[in-house]
């Protein structure tokens, strides 16, 4: 499994070096070309300067989805008066095409901070806040009568049955709003004002230094699909 | 007797009709079957007698008294086990005395005495999905008997069993419950499993669901299993009760 893991590693930036000698285009880097340009922004400091100011609102969003949102989804799936006030919103978000919506954004709240955590939260909150309200909502109705022709409280209920039985998809939900929330950042950083990361996609691009342009590019996929990578794992040591 | 259901109605909401006026008694310290083809109403009337679904007319009396919801003096045997995943057997057999408060030592010493009774000794701190269905059956069953309820209802508790383990379990249960003489209400839509193990056999008519007949299985439980499965009056209620069955088939 390793091996053929690396192999397709080894493969992908092969074909990529290929690609950029042949050339495909003036504006495509081999993979070495690329790959010197991270070592460099590396070593200036630029990259973590850059990753400094992208992963703030990133984490700011998603810890305010994580407390709001699961409470949220707890919430709507205990309750139906809190379910009928709140579930169209976020079956509205989830749809809502969100490029078209953080223009709206940047108009009520200008282009700082609170813009960007904001779109990363319109992204990953959906996502929080459905998974949380299906975990509790699918609990098995057995469990449910089980515990009743015990005579458990619906207190009991809730804290021994309902939640630890949503807490896999709670995790779930987490995870893929954090999927969600890195896009919702790096849209945000092309959309609203190129800082961070975003920053040094378009002015590389814009000073045609594509190696450095690419690097970005390619740091900032590595970064999200290796933090999901880690948490796919955990949540299958967790609630296996 | 100890339950008396009397008059007992119940139509779900989508209209359909699961049972019309049901009138049974079920005598103490005796294991008593709801036998019929499915759609009988045999599982609602169980769940009606736990408390755990309402009905719609009539009464269900615990010891001369009516009652309303699930009570100490009744435990319940899921068809699908309703173990919880995440604990291991020793929590799951413990989790009807921790839902009563009951503290940890002295429910986990509860639990496993009944677990050994059962036949998990060494299982205790394994989790439900590395059981078998018969295991895990067992492990409902000694949930069951931790909370020291005097009537067991059980439904269909060998429906996910598998045929060897089934034999094995059913003798194993009788044992058991003769041992701590429980009154046992059992649903099943096997024959054989009902002429085997009940003192008394309610046969319910399907849509709407009615006590179409009751048989008293005049077997010599003293026998041993195999001698039983042989006794002559064994297999006449078993032709008894598939004459009286199959004009629903």
């Amino acid at each position: 499994m390793r091996g053929w893991q690396l192999a397709s590693f080894a493969l992908f930036f092969g074909l990529w070096e290929l690609a950029g000698r042949w050339p495909v285009s003036a504006a495509f880097p081999p993979f070495s070309a690329a790959f010197l340009a991270l070592v460099e922004m590396l070593r200036d400091g630029s990259l973590l300067k850059a990753y400094l100011i992208t992963l703030q609102p990133l984490a700011l969003g998603i810890v305010l989805c994580a407390v709001a949102g699961i409470g949220f989804g707890i919430g709507m799936g205990l309750s139906r008066s809190v379910e009928w006030l709140s579930l169209p919103i976020f079956i509205i978000l989830q749809a809502a095409p969100m490029a078209a919506i953080i223009p709206l954004i940047t108009y009520v709240y200008g282009i700082g901070l609170t813009s960007k955590v904001l779109a990363v939260i319109m992204l990953a909150a959906p996502v929080i806040v459905m998974n949380s309200y299906k975990g509790i909502r699918n609990t098995p109705p057995s469990l449910l009568q089980m515990c009743r022709s015990f005579q458990g409280t619906r207190r009991q209920e809730v804290m021994k049955i309902v939640l630890p039985h949503a807490a896999g998809l709670i995790f779930t939900g987490l995870r893929l709003g954090l999927a969600m929330g890195f896009i919702g950042i790096v849209i945000a950083e092309l959309l609203i004002t190129p800082t961070g990361i975003g920053d040094l996609i378009t002015y590389n691009s814009s000073v045609a230094d594509y190696p450095k342009m690419f690097a970005a590019i390619a740091s900032i996929v590595a970064l999200a699909a290796s933090a999901l990578y880690l948490l796919e794992r955990l949540e299958r040591r967790w609630f296996p | 007797m100890i339950v008396e259901v009397k008059g007992v109605r119940k139509t779900y909401d989508n209209g359909v009709e699961a049972l019309r006026d049901v009138d049974l008694s079920f005598p103490k310290g005796q294991l008593s079957t709801l036998l019929g083809p499915s759609g009988c109403g045999k599982t609602t009337l169980l769940k009606i007698i736990a408390g755990l679904i309402p009905k719609n007319g009539g009464e269900v009396l615990v010891n001369g008294k009516a009652v309303h919801g699930p009570g100490p003096e009744r435990a319940f045997v899921f068809q699908d086990f309703a173990l919880l995943p995440w604990a291991d057997v020793l929590r799951n057999v413990g989790f009807g005395l921790e839902l009563r408060g009951v503290e940890r030592k002295k429910r986990d010493e509860v639990a496993r005495k009944y677990i050994a009774e059962v036949g998990l000794k060494g299982f205790e701190h394994r989790y439900p999905a590395q059981l078998s269905g018969g295991m895990r059956q067992r492990v409902g069953l000694a949930r069951a008997l931790t909370v020291d309820a005097d009537i067991i209802l059980m439904d269909e508790p060998f429906s996910s069993v598998d045929e060897q383990t089934r034999r094995k379990f059913q003798e194993d249960l009788l044992d058991l419950l003769r041992h701590h003489q429980k009154t046992v209400i059992f649903v099943t839509h096997s024959i054989e499993e009902a002429a085997y193990l009940s003192d008394q056999i309610a046969l319910l008519s399907p849509r709407p669901g009615r006590v179409s007949k009751i048989v008293r299985p005049a077997v010599d439980r003293s026998k041993s299993p195999d001698e039983i499965r042989r006794d002559r009056g064994y297999l006449d209620t078993v032709d008894e009760i598939w004459g009286i069955l199959r004009q629903y088939v």
